[in-house]
């Protein structure tokens, strides 16, 4: 091979590399291990998590755990999938290429919007994705008008980009009673910051896991030069009006947990869906159909001309590998699933969350705020209870929420966030109840 | 399969009432949507989602998946994404419930596990690459790019310094200059010299004391070391600035130089490329950076640490903020860290030394047709100029479907900027010298037909499921979605 390749030896190939720079020792890592031996070390690693078959949880905050059918593993396992990469050549990539396209078609039925792309990261960047969007739909305006309800930890992400982009965050509260967007604050603020704000960006269910009325959201913005933003869970849009519908111009969100599991948050799957209009402004991948050149049907990559191969510097977002596999597992469960499938799972998920509500009722835990909840809600517990309530827990093994005070100021510290799904049983639910009620009871 | 069922979709099979899954049990009482939801939150008009039964749905993506190529198929010469084999262990590994069942908000003490692999992880990465911290948290290499410069841009700022440009050759991937735009600088390009190197004068040139970085390929996209690397580093240090070097072609160094010795102040990874986590039709992919300790507290939080036995999270308030809602792609850690422990050092001195062989092989065997622009001996991947193809009217494009019909993939083609009708070609080391002769004898095959009979090169492919797809029509008409 040496020969061929015009040396003598293999120092010649890199004699480029000026000697000294070459790295003189092997390196320092651990020896190179068998299958098995490698194995018995992850599996080791694996089991000294406590993951969620060995805890009781009621962790949310968009990454909600739900059953994933056996079929959805069966596809996204094929290497033909795994082991692909971008679709650049669309003769020998039709399988991806159409997956996503179907998938696509999915989510902008989903959300009520007319296109998607083919995917972010994750729900956080994809709100950021969508405010990169915003600017450029409204002509490089940088200030947002933001809820403070907003999921604390994509907003932290957003808060990560906003310096170097320039971005300015104007606050919109909740309402004190009912925990929804403070409607008359939005009109406030676009009137405060005329001509400077990009978008109103909202989300629902929002942090404390209530529907947002979205009606007129759109006209307030759009009288104001900016676009509408939501983030939206897909799932509860399978049961409530989508963001769509009240003429949302750009809708972001996590697709994790249809068909995607947990996994410590990630992979998981952003989504990004908008009107025909924006498409020059979308970030990211999206395939188009077309035909080959006897006419029969095909799906190609397209409306490359916004990204970065291509614009470079102008271009509309830096991504360039996205969440491609994690496209497959959704566009399979949904597909299984169908929109009575899906409508089921969303009344699974909100029905046993009032039941929980129903029985913390009796010890008179009531919940933070008035709204509507999806299958996320806060209940506030008595002052000085947390301690207790995180003691008894322990000792059930059972995550029972997460304590919203940690993560967004403005509310009382006994505000336990809990999720409920379809995989919670009764039994499940009935001690989540029984434990609440007794250690975060009066004392 | 008959030709006109084509690209039929999901939405197009099915009857009304057909569902993949089973009704759920009601073991608690069931109030009805109508008592959960007021009807102004109701949803009027149901998404128009497939509505078929489980085996329709399985036929349906086991068909879909017969339409790709992919490694396991076959060759996958895609210069720059590094296309190697991926073991199968990884995917049983991570799919173990103690891996995937774990939730994000989980408190430390019950992640011990996953926190340990990320913050062994870490270590090893900084091992293989020279650098003195690791944060693991973005989600693909051009999200590691812009993690980077947030973080160079926030070491600036901290010492005072509010600079604006960066530097970036013009060899470079489009994910650069569109990462440095969001990290808020304004690009500036450098010229490659006549040798394919970074024009280190033109470099000279244009640094001042308002560059914050330069943004560097190394190996760069022709497949070139840049021999001046340490020159490259002192230069731009002189005037404050930082050294990026992506990632992209990392393979090629592995075990041979590493990145930080090379004087570079931070890189990325790319860990669905040197560490074989499967591409997945287009991610997840993982792209940590490394930094030198100087940049270490700027790192995205939380960063993993290790105290007296036990895991944790800590959040510095001099760190840049989080890039993801949580930790990043997980699951590809768990996948690459099984592959750093399957390599050993052993291994993984062989990783870069084979693919570099296997490049330079490939070029010498197919190097009587088309030719570089640039001299050799390259690292791991070379670049082709495919500008005499237009002696018979024929475009690098035309060249790269025939390859198809042939059951290859066809290289990353018009990429780089800097070679006219370029075809950038990657072995990788996983490749045996048997497929590389199969290769080199198809793409000699092509280049004969593509000077004595043009036609059938323009005109392919001929032998898959699908002719030339039209992707004028596509970008003119678009049809983004199916039309119900």
């Amino acid at each position: 091979m040496f020969a061929v390749a015009g040396v003598s030896k293999f120092e010649d190939l890199v004699e480029a590399i000026p000697a000294h720079l070459r790295l003189a020792r092997p390196l320092d890592l651990p020896h190179s291990q068998s299958e098995m031996a490698l194995s018995r070390e992850l599996r080791h690693l694996a089991e000294k998590n406590r993951g969620m078959s060995e805890l009781t949880s009621f962790l949310g905050l968009g990454w909600t755990k739900h059953f994933i059918p056996a079929a959805v593993d069966s596809i996204v396992s094929r290497s033909e999938f795994t082991t692909a990469y971008t679709p650049y050549q669309a003769e020998a990539s039709q399988g991806s290429l159409q997956q996503i396209f179907e998938y696509q078609t999915m989510v902008a039925e989903i959300t009520g919007m007319e296109i998607s792309n083919a995917s972010l990261y994750d729900g956080a960047t994809s709100l950021v994705e969508g405010m990169i969007m915003a600017t450029a739909c409204s002509k490089g305006r940088k200030g947002f008008a933001i809820a403070s309800n907003v999921n604390p930890r994509w907003r932290e992400v957003a808060q990560t980009y906003a310096g170097s982009n320039g971005w300015t965050f104007h606050d919109v509260g909740w309402e004190a009673g009912t925990g929804a967007l403070d409607r008359a604050a939005v009109a406030k603020v676009l009137a405060g910051h005329a001509g400077k704000l990009a978008a109103v960006v909202v989300q629902t269910p929002n942090v404390f896991g209530l529907l947002e009325d979205l009606s007129g959201l759109a006209d307030l913005a759009h009288q104001a030069g900016a676009v509408l933003l939501v983030a939206a869970d897909p799932l509860a849009c399978a049961i409530a009006e989508p963001p769509g519908s009240f003429g949302a111009d750009i809708v972001v969100g996590e697709m994790l947990g249809l068909g995607i599991p947990t996994s410590l948050g990630g992979p998981g799957l952003g989504y990004l869906t908008t009107k025909k209009a924006h498409l020059r402004q979308m970030p990211g991948r999206v395939v188009g159909r077309t035909v080959d050149a006897e006419g029969t049907r095909a799906y190609c990559l397209t409306a490359q001309t916004r990204e970065q191969h291509i614009r470079r510097e102008k271009a509309t977002s830096n991504i360039c590998s996205n969440q491609g596999l994690m496209t497959v597992a959704a566009s399979v469960y949904l597909a299984l699933q169908g929109p009575q499938g899906l409508a089921e799972v969303a009344e699974q998920c909100a029905s046993r969350l009032a039941y929980v509500r129903d029985g913390l009722q009796g010890a008179k835990i009531r919940p933070l705020f008035s709204g509507t909840p999806f299958q996320e809600e806060a209940f506030l517990l008595p002052p000085g209870s947390r301690a207790r309530v995180e003691a008894a827990c322990k000792t059930a093994r059972l995550l029972p929420g997460i304590w919203l005070s940690d993560l967004l100021p403005g509310v009382p510290t006994e505000s336990l966030l809990v999720c409920t799904s379809e995989t919670h049983s009764r039994q499940d639910l009935d001690l989540l109840v029984s434990i609440l009620s007794s250690a975060g009871g009066a004392a | 399969m008959p030709k006109d069922d084509m690209g039929r979709t999901m939405f197009e099979r099915g009857r009304p009432g057909q569902r993949g899954t089973g009704a759920l049990e009601w073991d608690i009482p069931r109030p009805g949507l109508a008592a959960l939801f007021p009807d102004k939150f109701r949803r009027k008009k149901a998404p128009r989602l497939p509505e078929l039964s489980e085996g329709e749905v399985v036929r349906h993506f086991v068909n879909l998946s017969t339409k790709n190529h992919h490694i396991d198929k076959g060759f996958y010469p895609l210069g720059s994404c590094t296309m190697k084999y991926n073991p199968k262990v990884h995917e049983t590994l991570a799919r173990l419930p103690g891996f995937t069942t774990l939730h994000p908000m989980q408190p430390a003490e019950t992640v011990q596990g996953a926190l340990e692999l990320m913050w062994r992880l870490e270590r090893m990465l900084g091992e293989i690459s020279g650098m003195q911290a690791v944060s693991l948290q973005p989600a693909a290499g051009a999200h590691g790019e812009l993690t980077a410069l947030l973080v160079v841009r926030a070491w600036h700022l901290s010492r005072g310094e509010d600079r604006k440009k960066v530097l970036i050759p013009d060899s470079a991937h489009g994910t650069n200059p569109a990462s440095a735009a969001i990290a808020g600088f304004d690009c500036v390009t450098v010229k490659s010299g006549a040798d394919g190197r970074v024009d280190v004068d033109d470099l000279k040139s244009k640094l001042s004391s308002d560059v914050a970085a330069f943004m560097i390929t190394n190996p760069n996209t022709v497949g070139l070391f840049e021999t001046r690397v340490e020159e490259i580093c002192a230069a731009c240090h002189s005037v404050g600035a930082q050294v990026y070097m992506d990632g992209a072609n990392l393979n090629a160094l592995v075990g041979i130089a590493r990145p930080g010795d090379l004087g570079f102040d931070v890189m990325h990874f790319n860990l669905h490329k040197t560490f074989t986590t499967p591409h997945g039709g287009g991610g997840p992919g993982c792209g940590p950076i490394g930094v030198k300790s100087h940049l270490a507290p700027f790192l995205p939080s939380p960063r993993v640490t290790h105290h007296d036995g036990a895991y944790g999270l800590d959040r510095p308030s001099t760190s840049i903020g989080p890039v993801h809602g949580a930790f990043g792609n997980f699951l590809m850690m768990v996948r690459a860290y099984a592959y750093v422990l399957a390599m050993g050092p052993e291994g993984m001195a062989d990783i870069g030394h084979t693919a570099v062989l296997n490049a330079n092989y490939l070029y010498g065997k197919i190097k009587g047709s088309l030719q570089t622009k640039y001299a050799g001996p390259y690292m791991h991947e070379f670049v082709l100029d495919g500008s005499p193809l237009k002696k018979t009217d024929l475009h690098t494009s035309d060249f790269a479907k025939r390859l198809l019909d042939y059951g290859v993939y066809a290289p990353t083609i018009y990429f780089p900027l800097i070679v006219p009708e370029a075809m950038m070609i990657e072995p990788t080391e996983t490749e045996s010298k048997a497929t590389l002769d199969e290769f080199a004898e198809i793409f000699l095959e092509v280049w004969r037909q593509s000077r004595e009979e043009p036609d059938t090169v323009r005109t392919a492919p001929h032998n898959l499921l699908l002719r030339r797809v039209d992707d004028v029509k596509a970008a003119k008409d678009l049809v983004l979605t199916h039309p119900f």
